[in-house]
């Protein structure tokens, strides 16, 4: 379980990354989302990985962290989900702005010589 | 009491911006009856400070730091006030006449009184901090008032150069009564001035000595600071009259008067402040005698006056320091109204050019007797103020304080600058008011209004009575003041006019004379001679400081950006990520790390082929990003699924349901950008012979994304291995439905026990939206990304080849199964999300998934009906959507406070509702109804404020073209 799921990680942080570097801004940001799904999925493998758990209380009282999932990755995440959401929109629409206003795709603005 | 300076003063300042422009005469009538109350009170506190009592006023601001709003008024603090506060009111009734109607005066005001609020600050506080508090804050007013006409470049640049030096004298002037304060420990001004000796005796104290005097020296426009002060002559003249003669250019001097007792009588206070009081009585009288314009005379004399005051406090001796003060109360009176009068000359004949003005006695007697009364304080004559304090400086330069060439040039440079100060008063009655008669002015010169020459006749009135008899007039006040600056120390002197025959008196015959004879002798050279003093006049201050501004600012900056730094956003990123790799690998390295054992069994054969497509999915979006962007985009949805379908595997429904939602919005929102971007299109040169760098930029950013792959598989897959330590999740899941009242921890924890965070979070999707918003606004596509579709085209070209079909028909038929079909969706997604949001706190849901969800619903409307048939049948707002709910998630938080708890303090509650049957009530769930109206507002302004692009950009396009057209006709 561990194994897949960090390969998972180390591959979408792979392929992130790749296209961070990358010159054009549909790249970065595609690179960027990429990237944040790895860490998200990191921040919640922090809680350990649990099949089955249940996640919601039994409404009798005092829950404990034998029987339940780790909430407080969870909520972590579910932060940074609509944190994340946030952050592709402004980028997209800077990077459309940034196109509209330079006339290039290109992150600094301007094309490069070669390339 | 004290506060009342300076609450009523900035209360004032608030409320006059408010007025009406065109209402001179209330405005100036409200901030002169601010000014006045103020005076009052002062005058009211007289008794009790003559009896030698210090009114002390203390609220706790940060007791931390020792930092308090402490105020304090002595008998040299209540001087100070006096004369603010007086002048203040005489400034206010002239302003009155001299703004023009059309100046927005309500602007005027407001910045007068919040200079009056800061000065007084400065000379009342009684705190260290607060001092340069207060201190800055006169900078910054200052800045503005000489920046009041900003359509003028000279006032700009007046100001600017103003704001730089006086704002850089008060940072260092800062740091040096921090250091002050660390050595008494305490920035009580009651703590440090009995702690004199402390600090003379600290190795510290020439540090802070020079600090202090960087400070001193910049406000009070001495030598080499002076150039500010003839710039910012751009100002007003009520400004000039008030802040640049009378009261601002003085906190310099009662600084120094203030730390007198602590900081004097050392050789180096005597060397230092000497040298600059003694170098800035004789440049600023010289250059003085060389200026054309009035009021640059008039800056450079009070340049020369206030190093007069400085020399006097460098003494070390209790008499020059009663001198001092004596001379700052004087200098105030006569060249505020010295001031006054070359505004109303320049008021009445519309220039203040000496070589232009001449004769006026004709036209203005009454200002010219007023003006010359004046000028002979200044000059010192005797009979009138300037002489008396004079009289005493000149005392003080013949006693012998340290022996050395200092101390015995003294008298000698006294004599000579006072020499200097009869011929540029002089200079200023003779040229203006004598003469022939003037030709052709800008206006014809006349006696101004009544009640503008007021104050200038009650100032000159000060002069002479206090010239004639000081003892009964000022002795008092005067005697009050020095005693709170001196104490044991108050040595016994005379306001008398008549001291016998003796030096000083032979002293100032020489300089009358001797200024006399050389004004004679100049006249006819200064009648027609340029701006500024011979060879001086080339080494102007103004062209140092901007030289060494540019150098400093930026040609320097710029050379280090070009040597360290790049425009190019690759090679940083590049910088970032192999710093991050460089960070993140060096403590596992430094701290021995160990491969944890691999473990292999136990892995489910489908949660294997999940990441496998995961995989597949993230490194073909990779690869396809360049070219085929939609590919790319669908294949970032299939690993965003995988990563959602990982959520649920794992046990956490909550996520993979938001995880689900923002998946739509998100790929809804890139695929409305997408339109915008420009078409790339591989061609076959694009793979084959590509340049050998571009190879191996290309190698290097794989080997780089290897490296932070492997990095964080190695992390996460050694961490996940480990067993969970004791963490923070033991304590919310024992307190999430006892006392939070929910049974979904996430959710308890998000709108109960971190609500607080959520309440940041949903105002920065807020910003975020709102910032959107804005630049959509000022959006200006490529025009290649204009014209129709290819798609719509082919539609529209198939239209035209059939008669039986009208234009458009097409494109409104295209996918119409699918668009009933969503039309139909909009209630089922609207009841989807209540669910969400109802079930929230004790099962997966919640506000955030509910917001989402319901604008899932709307943009589902956009897609199906476009933009203008839905906006035609429901109403859309979410700009009101975000601001209810921001304020009812505030507003949620305020309430326990009514309740006398902390702010966002949850109460839990079961309610029950028809059908629905029993739900939780948490006071929680008020908040989440926010959460839910800011989500789903800031997700629909985003994704509509895109959509609307496709609306606008072509009408705006088609407006271009036409009045392109228009033109060319």
């Amino acid at each position: 379980m561990e194994l897949i799921l960090s390969a998972g990680i180390g591959a979408l942080t792979a392929s992130g990354v790749y296209l961070l570097l990358r010159p054009r801004t549909y790249q970065v940001i595609i690179g960027l989302s990429l990237l944040s799904y790895a860490v998200n999925l990191f921040i919640f493998g922090m809680g350990r990985l649990r099949v089955n758990a249940p996640p919601v209380l039994d409404p009798v009282g005092a829950g404990d962290l034998a029987s339940y999932t780790d909430p407080v990755p969870q909520a972590l995440v579910l932060t940074a989900i609509v944190i994340g959401f946030a952050m592709t929109a402004l980028f997209l629409v800077v990077l459309l702005a940034s196109r509209g206003f330079t006339g290039t795709d290109h992150v600094d603005g301007r094309e490069q010589r070669h390339d | 009491m004290l506060p009342i300076f300076i609450l009523a003063p900035f209360a004032g300042s608030l409320i006059v911006i408010f007025f009406p422009s065109d209402q001179r005469g209330a405005t100036a009538w409200f901030a002169g009856a601010i000014a006045l109350v103020c005076f009052l009170v002062t005058a009211g506190l007289y008794p009790f400070v003559a009896s030698g009592g210090v009114l002390r006023y203390q609220l706790d601001w940060i007791p931390e730091l020792g930092l308090d709003f402490t105020l304090r008024m002595d008998g040299f603090a209540w001087l100070f006030s006096a004369l603010i506060t007086a002048i203040g009111v005489l400034v206010v009734l002239y302003a009155r006449y001299y703004m023009a109607a059309e100046d927005p005066v309500p602007r005027f005001f407001a910045l007068f009184l919040a200079f009056m609020a800061s000065m007084l600050g400065v000379v009342l506080s009684g705190n260290l901090i607060l001092l340069a508090v207060f201190w800055e804050l006169t900078s910054i007013v200052s800045f503005l008032l000489i920046g009041y006409w900003h359509h003028n470049a000279h006032a700009r640049d007046g100001a600017r150069i103003a704001l730089t030096m006086t704002a850089m004298g008060g940072l260092c002037m800062l740091v040096g009564l921090l250091i002050m304060g660390r050595i008494v420990g305490s920035y009580d001004l009651d703590v440090v001035l009995a702690s004199g000796d402390t600090i003379r005796n600290h190795p510290l104290y020439l540090t802070i000595l020079i600090l202090l005097l960087l400070g001193a020296l910049t406000k009070s426009a001495q030598f080499p600071f002076h150039f500010w002060l003839p710039h910012a002559m751009a100002a007003p003249t009520p400004v000039s009259a008030y802040l640049h003669s009378a009261t601002m250019v003085k906190a310099g001097v009662f600084l120094l008067a203030r730390l007198w007792p602590v900081m004097a009588g050392t050789e180096a206070w005597f060397w230092i402040v000497g040298l600059a009081g003694l170098t800035t009585l004789l440049l600023g009288a010289y250059f003085a005698i060389f200026q054309q314009d009035l009021k640059g005379l008039l800056a450079y004399s009070t340049i020369s006056h206030l190093g007069l005051i400085t020399v006097l406090l460098s003494l070390g001796s209790p008499l020059a320091a009663v001198a001092a003060v004596f001379h700052i109360v004087n200098h105030a009176t006569f060249k505020a109204s010295l001031f006054m009068a070359a505004g109303i000359i320049d008021h009445e004949t519309g220039t203040r050019d000496m070589r232009r003005l001449s004769g006026l006695f004709h036209y203005m007697p009454i200002t010219a007797t007023l003006a010359m009364v004046a000028s002979a304080a200044m000059a010192g004559v005797p009979l009138l103020n300037g002489f008396l304090s004079k009289e005493m400086f000149f005392a003080e330069a013949i006693e012998t304080h340290l022996v050395n060439a200092l101390d015995t040039m003294t008298p000698y440079v006294a004599t000579i600058a006072s020499m200097f100060a009869v011929t540029y008063s002089l200079r200023f009655i003779h040229s203006v008011f004598y003469g022939p008669m003037p030709k052709d002015l800008p206006k014809k010169p006349h006696e101004p209004p009544r009640w503008m020459r007021a104050p200038v006749d009650f100032l000159v009135l000060a002069c002479l009575v206090v010239g004639i008899i000081p003892a009964q007039t000022i002795g008092p006040f005067l005697h009050t003041a020095v005693v709170s600056i001196l104490g044991d120390r108050t040595p016994q002197y005379s306001l008398a006019v008549w001291h016998g025959w003796n030096i000083p008196l032979i002293m100032s015959f020489v300089a009358l004379s001797g200024g006399v004879g050389l004004y004679f002798l100049m006249r006819s050279y200064l009648a027609t001679s340029i701006e500024g003093p011979p060879v001086f006049r080339l080494l102007q201050g103004q062209r140092i400081f901007e030289r060494v501004l540019v150098t400093l600012s930026w040609k320097w900056a710029r050379s280090l950006e070009q040597r360290l730094g790049t425009r190019r956003l690759q090679p940083q990123i590049c910088f970032v990520v192999i710093l991050a790799l460089v960070a993140g690998a060096s403590p596992l390295v430094l701290g021995g790390f160990k491969l944890p054992p691999l473990i292999i069994r136990g892995i489910d054969p489908a949660f294997a082929l999940l990441w496998v497509i995961g995989i597949a999915c993230a490194v073909g979006s990779a690869y396809q990003a360049k070219f085929h962007r939609l590919a790319s985009l669908v294949l970032l949805g299939g690993a965003g699924l995988v990563t959602c379908i990982t959520f649920v595997w794992l046990s956490a429904p909550d996520l993979a349901v938001t995880q689900l939602l923002v998946e739509i919005v998100t790929t809804v929102l890139i695929l409305l950008g997408l339109r915008w971007l420009p078409k790339r299109i591989k061609q076959p040169e694009d793979s084959e012979d590509l340049p050998f760098r571009i190879r191996l930029r290309r190698l290097r950013d794989f080997i780089l994304a290897i490296l932070a792959g492997g990095g964080m598989m190695l992390i996460a897959y050694t961490i996940m291995t480990r067993p969970l330590p004791e963490t923070i999740a033991s304590y919310f899941l024992e307190r999430a439905y006892t006392k939070g009242g929910g049974t979904n921890v996430v959710n308890v924890i998000l709108v109960d026990f971190r609500g607080f965070d959520t309440l940041g979070e949903i105002a920065v999707l807020c910003i975020v939206a709102l910032t959107v918003f804005a630049l959509l606004l000022r959006f200006r596509p490529q025009a290649d990304s204009l014209e129709t579709p290819e798609q719509q085209r082919v539609q529209n070209a198939f239209d035209d080849d059939h008669p039986d079909r009208a234009a458009g028909d097409s494109v409104a038929e295209y996918l119409f199964v699918p668009s009933v079909i969503m039309r139909w969706m909009f209630p089922i997604t609207g009841l989807l999300a209540a669910y969400l949001f109802l079930r929230g706190h004790d099962l997966p849901g919640g506000g955030f998934a509910a917001g989402i969800a319901m604008s899932i619903g709307f943009i589902l409307q956009y897609m199906s009906g476009g933009t203008r048939w839905v906006e035609e049948r429901l109403r859309i707002h979410p700009l009101r959507w975000m601001s209810i709910g921001l304020l009812v998630a505030v507003a949620t938080g305020a309430g326990s406070w009514l309740f006398g708890y902390p702010f966002l303090t949850s109460h839990a509650q079961y309610a029950t509702l028809p059908i629905v049957g029993k739900f939780p009530l948490a006071s929680a769930i008020l908040f989440d109804l926010g959460v839910f109206s800011l989500v789903l507002g800031a997700t629909v302004l985003m994704l509509i404020a895109l959509a609307h692009q496709s609306v606008r950009a072509p009408r705006a396009h088609m407006r271009a073209a036409r009045a392109e057209k228009e033109g060319v006709r």
